[in-house]
């Protein structure tokens, strides 16, 4: 398709003193290692994320307190990092759970035949139907809001579009020759599964995984900010913002312009990790 | 032919039909399991503790409290179908009404946005893939990938701050000043109010239809008609115009069709920042305040919503795309 462009860059020499490859695996380490510093900042700083302080309060951003502290005193470079590492620690679980949802639903649905394959395909159409923020709120509504619906929220709801995404992989593989071999030779579907199928899509699995991070951050800190999500005492990101909300008009810029700067970061760094570990396990992006 | 588009049609709106009796299913289901009690909800904790034990009982029959699932559901189907959503907790009022008055508010803010962002994202797309690698491209992709990470409540308090709070032309919230009649707001009026809201979802929209169009457009340009175009000696303005622009405006249209889902919890969160009484604002409210029937309607709305889109979109791809109908129908 692209052979008559793609050439000449191919073989144009680059002076560059790293490799494509050290250069992608600097920024995954470096991606990696900022968002465990954020998460353990944010779990050593403890109280000082609640702890009010009359005598400092409404202070702009200064070098003692570079994100300011809100109308309680509160520090909010504390405030932010503890939301941080909470929405991470959500992220992380609600994402592996969403994963393992589509990873099984999606091998089942391309090895199961084609009635498991209908009623898998339809469900994904199903709940991907409803505008996904709305489901979020109905699932919390279910389960009564607090920091439980908002987990099981995201948990829930994030596997169809991976779900697609893998059967169709699958799908693809189970018409590669070595699948067809490995069925004439009398492997069960089972065998099959496990032994040629799994260990093919798990760098896709891992990637999108990863990629599922930043959409259930993104999504925990909406709910959240629609007042579903974590109990307002807890310091998450979408209460700190939706609390800022009261203070803007009198000019308190610095509580909502640097959580959420911090959170666009936050996502932005996930992204570029999820990224670069595809780079590094899958052949087909390797150059891009 | 024309007896196959139809059926194609066919086809696809009684699968939609089929899906959006599922989803409410699925909602209802959903309601159901909450902790939440509707009576207790309808009348207040003081209301539980002064009413009668009688009234109280003819409210748990009104809600059906004691009535077995399936009867409560198809209940309520029947009335749905009818035209009757209930009565609204929060507003003591038809939901069905609630729902007119919202869902035309959401509708001027959501179309707004929905063309703003597309004409704008496809035609920032196809100048990045026009001119791929180049300042513009970097700019345009950088700019893209950075708003679809924003999250977009977060950018609509930003709007508020600069525009409403620290340079005073617009309107912090609500759909009308405050304070004026009902029949003295201009549509002026109503139009400074929308600006913001607007301005953010179409700013964020921009991004996803951007990255699209860039992609295809690079796809298309490499195309050997494309090549042969330029041997021809034409020039990139008329390979785009001839032969580059409807192969490249079709894929957008369908995404932007079916991006009805995004838009739609995009605007939930940016009505609620600004205060702006539609659907999204309503569902948020009914959703803190235990109001079953006004979140069941809007979720089943709002589903109907998106299944146009995508209906839309696959009859777009269907009825220019002969490859993708057959597929369909064989199915």
């Amino acid at each position: 398709m692209n052979d008559v462009h793609a050439v000449p860059v191919l073989q144009r020499a680059k002076k560059a003193r790293f490799s494509l490859r050290k250069r992608t695996i600097a920024v995954l380490v470096l991606t990696v290692g900022f968002l465990l510093t954020i998460t353990v900042a944010g779990v050593l700083c403890g109280d000082a994320a609640v702890t009010t302080d009359f005598t400092q309060k409404n202070f702009a951003p200064s070098f003692a307190d570079p994100f300011g502290t809100d109308w309680l005193g509160r520090d909010m470079l504390a405030r932010t990092l503890r939301g941080l590492s909470i929405s991470i620690f959500i992220g992380l679980g609600a994402s592996t759970v969403s994963a393992v949802i589509a990873l099984i639903l999606g091998t089942m649905a391309a090895t199961l035949g084609s009635k498991v394959d209908a009623v898998i395909t339809w469900l994904v159409d199903l709940l991907m139907g409803i505008p996904h923020l709305l489901l979020l709120i109905l699932i919390s509504f279910a389960l009564g809001k607090g920091t439980v619906g908002v987990i099981v929220a995201v948990a829930l709801s994030h596997w169809p579009s991976l779900t697609r995404v893998l059967r169709g992989e699958i799908l693809q593989i189970k018409e590669e020759d070595y699948v067809k071999i490995a069925r004439k030779m009398g492997q069960s579907r089972w065998q099959i599964a496990v032994k040629h199928i799994l260990p093919h899509i798990f760098p896709q699995f891992l990637v999108g995984l990863i990629l599922l991070f930043p959409h259930a951050i993104l999504h925990e800190a909406s709910i959240t900010f629609l007042g579903f999500g974590l109990p307002p005492e807890q310091p998450g990101i979408g209460n700190i913002l939706s609390e800022s909300m009261s203070y803007l008009s009198m000019g308190m810029w610095w509580l909502a312009v640097f959580p959420g700067v911090a959170l666009l970061l936050t996502v932005i760094l996930f992204d570029t990790a999820g990224g670069n570990l595809r780079k590094l396990i899958d052949p087909f992006s390797a150059q891009d | 032919m024309g007896i196959q588009i139809g059926k194609f049609i066919g086809v696809n709106i009684a699968k939609a039909v089929l899906l959006i009796i599922a989803i409410s299913v699925v909602c209802f289901i959903l309601v159901s399991a909450s902790p939440v009690d509707p009576v207790r909800a309808y009348v207040g904790e003081v209301g539980m503790a002064n009413m009668s034990q009688e009234a109280l009982q003819q409210l748990n029959d009104y809600f059906g409290v004691n009535t077995p699932f399936w009867e409560r559901y198809f209940n309520w189907l029947g009335d749905f179908v009818r035209g009757d959503m209930g009565q609204s907790l929060i507003y003591r009022q038809p939901v069905a009404d609630v729902i007119g008055v919202k869902f035309i508010n959401s509708m001027a803010l959501m179309i707004t946005a929905w063309i703003i962002s597309g004409i704008l994202g496809f035609i920032l797309g196809i100048i990045a893939g026009m001119r791929r690698g180049s300042a513009a491209d970097k700019l345009i992709k950088g700019y893209s990938l950075l708003l679809a990470s924003t999250p977009s409540f977060w950018l609509a308090l930003i709007m508020l701050m600069i525009f409403a709070v620290w340079l005073q032309w617009l309107p912090i919230g609500l759909s009308v000043p405050i304070g004026v009649d009902a029949s003295e707001v201009s549509i002026f009026d109503t139009a400074r109010h929308l600006i913001l809201p607007a301005l953010t979802l179409s700013v964020i929209g921009v991004a996803n239809i951007a990255l699209h169009t860039r992609e295809k457009v690079i796809d298309v340009m490499e195309a050997d008609y494309i090549v042969y175009a330029r041997a021809c000696g034409e020039s990139t303005r008329q390979i785009l115009k001839n032969h580059g622009l409807r192969n490249i405006l079709l894929p957008a249209i369908t995404l932007q069709f079916a991006s009805f889902s995004e838009i739609f919890g995009g605007s939930v969160l940016v009505e609620q920042v600004f205060s702006y009484p539609g659907l999204g604002n309503a569902a948020v409210s009914a959703g803190l305040s235990g109001d079953v029937p006004m979140l069941l309607g809007i979720a089943v709305i709002s589903a109907a919503l998106v299944f146009t889109g995508n209906l839309i979109a696959n009859i777009l791809y269907g009825v220019i795309d002969p490859r993708i109908r057959r597929s369909m129908l064989h199915e």
